[in-house]
């Protein structure tokens, strides 16, 4: 366990090299490695796409693409985001690489349906890029009908099976993780006991098993409707187009929360571990993910507060959404006191978790805004939701995303990156995601609609702000690639435990054996208990 | 660049005051939020030498505290912002009436005297108004921002929206649903006039053919309506017995299958569609369905001609 023997001793990385052994590893480690890869190029597919639209929005007439390409490109860009990268990003990623180890378990429950999961994965990816490049899709990620079925040219049957793929890909990985959450935990690892991120792992699986068949039927009904004229939803044929609002809904909001949950998890290790304090409020973190996970089945109707349901319905779905907003403050509240008489380092990690309650508080205080029914009926469908929806999924997950991948990136490779461009990265991800998002508040609050490549000339600073502030953001993310790729080779190696972190994954060497653990580990104390400050070292 | 949105309607004044409570509410949270971070950030430094005293008492009474202000906070932002949205859902009596008619890519308006307009939307200040809206297509969305106002323009439904300008100019409309190529082309101009100036304006591009009930007559003898429904007090009619249409609309209809429905829009344009689905107790099924052969606009004209039936005593 010598901080320079990890690297050379026997590990899941060098145990085998062949092509082969990768692609047919049942190891969760490989298995997260090879989501790693996949989701990265997915990212950089989806944000691409984000660059050329926010370079057209340039000039108000559009600097660079038709309306009809431009169409296509935010369509792409929604679903390789929210499908293939921010759905998968966290629990795949790294719910696959630190969940067993967390557990002090040797793999997860099911180590073949894992492999399974990512082969769908790959396919449902490779059958979504064919439909939205080579067929080219123009209804948004949203589906909305009649124009999905009735109007839309595309290829919406093979973009849908892409999707309904990468579906079952989520619902293995989450059932995979709720049946190793029971039945895996090491000795002595009660449910009290547990990381905060197994928890909020725990809740998102069971949004994916439960919210995801309902995507599936939705989409389904949609190739239905378009190959046979089923009239489910075409008014015409005596069906409610509103009827797949409330489906598509009744999974993408739940499927919101398997977005950031994660993000909640990741932010609940890393701030502890550099505060140097045990979590405040242990049990009221853990059970708002719970509370999340329970009421986040019942507010989609806030997405149709305009789109012509019953007034009685919207005040009901109002309430609710103001009630799932609860635990989510909760939470916030309680890193701030975790951080309370701390002794506090401004690691990477901790720099990129500071950064997501920022963003994630602004991101939650626009929600209010929109939950608020007579605010939403002036908000809806402008730039405002725009900024609000991205302050959590990108300043928000993708931030978390970032800390989570700084904080066990030395587990998982047995190198460190280096510091100094780490901490320069974190800072240009938050000053980029400010200028480019805070913007487009202002914008919506003008009025300006969503998805229009052509607009008022009025709106063109602010516009070009925004699209300034993407070329920092896209700095802040191409960096990291630059140098973890770098520290691969070149970085120090990083010990078993380079933050002094406690948790069962950091218990083993890194990059972690095969087998995980040469010995299953006792837990004998709760998460985060860390020394109180009295014996504190002074740390570099 | 123009900041300044312009504030055209009293219920536009209302959404900007809910607006700003709100901002008031995010600011005072976010300076409480960054202000901590950057406190105990500064102060509890691994560094720093502060007092840190022994770790502080798990107090169950923080947690019971920011639950309850959070809360009570979210539950008066949620009452006032309901409040709001209730005005704003419920059109005032004798609203002036004009229907919209959204289809790819263009918005198309029906004044009552028959006056028609495409892309633009002439109304007059100090008046309520109240949009009756469909889709020939998709779904649309029609917003005004300066009313602070946007309802979805849906295919198969009569939705309304209804505001009361106040502030003559000319405003910018959007379609703020995507509804596919020309979404972002699809805009026009709500044109507000003082009422003197709107009556030239409805004089000027009075249409030939009437009224849009005269057109809907028109219509209603064309399509052959009145060879079963009889639209005179005891007489009209052919052999066919068909129910009514005086003084229909808005009267509480008997259904066939024991449900009583409020004769609106809603049930008229359904009832010309789809005969079969709503039929009148102790009237035999024998109307065709009209279905594919009478546009959205006529449709708007015909029910307009039936409305003028309804007499002096609608809802």
């Amino acid at each position: 366990m010598s901080i320079a023997a990890g690297l050379r001793s026997d590990n899941y990385i060098n145990h085998e090299t062949t092509v082969r052994s990768w692609l047919v590893t049942t190891d969760h480690k490989r298995i997260a490695i090879l989501y790693l890869c996949s989701i990265t190029a997915f990212f950089f597919i989806g944000g691409a796409a984000a660059a050329l639209m926010r370079y057209n929005l340039l000039s108000p007439r559009g600097a660079l693409v038709s309306p009809e390409m431009y169409n296509r490109l935010f369509t792409m860009h929604g679903i390789v985001m929210v499908w293939f990268f921010l759905v998968p990003a966290a629990p795949a990623v790294l719910g696959n690489f630190v969940l067993p180890l967390m557990l002090g378990a040797r793999d997860l429950a099911f180590p073949r349906i894992n492999l399974l999961s990512w082969y769908l994965f790959i396919a449902g990816g490779a059958i979504a890029m064919f439909a939205v490049t080579y067929g080219g899709l123009d209804t948004g990620w949203t589906f909305y009908t009649p124009l999905s079925t009735n109007f839309s040219k595309g290829f919406v049957e093979v973009a849908a099976l892409g999707i309904i793929l990468s579906g079952y890909a989520s619902i293995a990985t989450g059932l995979n993780f709720i049946v190793t959450i029971h039945r895996l935990r090491a000795p002595g690892l009660t449910w009290y006991r547990m990381p905060i991120f197994v928890w909020s792992m725990y809740a998102t699986s069971v949004l994916n098993v439960l919210a995801t068949p309902v995507l599936t039927m939705a989409l389904i009904l949609i190739a239905m409707e378009r190959i046979f004229h089923i009239g489910v939803f075409d008014p015409a044929l005596g069906g409610d187009p509103v009827l797949f609002q409330h489906l598509f809904w009744f999974y993408s909001h739940p499927a919101v929360y398997i977005m950031i949950l994660p993000g909640f998890g990741i932010v609940s290790e890393i701030i502890p571990c550099f505060a140097r304090r045990p979590l405040f409020g242990y049990k009221f973190v853990a059970w708002s993910s719970i509370a999340i996970a329970v009421i986040g089945f019942f507010v989609w109707a806030h997405h149709m507060f305009v789109a012509g349901v019953s007034v009685y319905s919207a005040l009901v779905f109002s309430l609710l959404s103001y009630v799932i907003a609860v635990p989510s403050a909760i939470k916030v509240f309680n890193w701030l006191g975790t951080m309370h008489k701390g002794y506090i380092r401004y690691n990477t990690p901790m720099l990129y978790a500071l950064g997501f309650v920022g963003l994630f508080t602004i991101g939650g205080l626009s929600g209010l805004f929109t939950a608020a029914l007579g605010a939403d009926v002036y908000l809806h469908d402008t730039y405002f939701v725009v900024a609000h929806f991205h302050f959590i999924m990108v300043g928000g997950m993708v931030t978390a995303f970032f800390a989570g991948l700084h904080f066990w990136w030395p587990k998982m490779t047995g190198r460190l990156y280096p510091e100094s461009w780490g901490r320069v990265a974190a800072l240009l991800l938050f000053g980029g995601f400010i200028l480019t998002f805070l913007p487009q508040f202002v914008l919506g609050y003008l009025g300006m609609p969503r998805r229009y490549p052509i607009y008022d000339p009025g709106f063109q600073v602010l516009n070009v702000l925004s699209s300034a502030g993407a070329t920092i953001l896209a700095g802040g993310y191409l960096l990291p690639m630059g140098y973890l790729l770098w520290s691969l080779v070149y970085g120090q190696p990083a010990g078993d435990n380079p933050w002094d972190a406690t948790g069962l994954e950091w218990r083993t060497q890194s990059p972690p054996r095969v087998q995980n653990f040469s010995v299953t580990p006792r837990v004998t104390e709760t998460a985060y208990n860390y020394p109180p400050p009295e014996q504190q070292e002074p740390m570099a | 660049m123009n900041f300044d949105l312009p504030v055209a309607s009293p219920g536009a004044a209302e959404t900007d005051q809910l607006l700003g409570a709100l901002l008031l509410i995010s600011l005072a949270v976010l300076v409480l939020v960054f202000g901590l971070m950057a406190l105990y950030g500064i102060r509890y430094r691994a560094r720093s030498t502060a007092h840190r005293g022994a770790p502080g008492e798990k107090s169950w009474r923080f947690e019971i505290a920011w639950t309850t202000v959070t809360i009570v906070a979210f539950f008066a932002l949620d009452v006032w912002g309901a409040d709001v949205y209730m005005r704003q859902s419920q059109t005032p009596a004798h609203a002036m009436k004009i229907y919209i008619i959204g289809k790819q890519w263009m918005w198309k308006a029906e004044h009552e005297g028959g006056q028609r307009e495409i892309n633009a939307l002439h109304v007059p200040t100090g008046r309520d108004v109240q949009l009756i809206m469909t889709s020939e297509d998709v779904i649309h969305d029609f917003s005004v921002p300066a009313f602070r106002v946007k309802r979805d323009v849906l295919p198969g439904r009569y939705e309304t929206l209804w505001f009361h300008p106040n502030r003559a100019g000319t405003y910018p409309l959007y379609c703020d649903q995507f509804c596919g190529t020309g979404h972002s082309e699809m805009v026009g101009d709500i044109v507000v006039l003082k009422p003197v100036e709107f009556s030239a304006w409805l004089s000027a591009n009075g249409e030939i053919g009437g009224t849009l009930a005269d057109q809907g007559h028109t219509l209603f003898m064309r399509y052959g309506c009145s060879g079963c429904h009889e639209t005179t007090e005891g007489g009209g009619g052919g052999t066919v017995r068909a129910p009514p249409l005086i003084g229909l609309y808005g009267s509480l209809v008997p259904l066939a299958d024991r449900t009583v429905v409020t004769a609106d829009d809603k049930y008229i344009r359904d009832s010309i569609l789809m005969p079969a689905s709503q039929i009148v107790a102790s009237y035999p099924n024998l109307m065709p369905s009209y279905a594919g052969q009478i546009s959205e606009e006529n449709l708007v004209k015909v029910i307009a001609y039936i409305k003028s039936m309804a007499g002096e005593t609608p809802r």
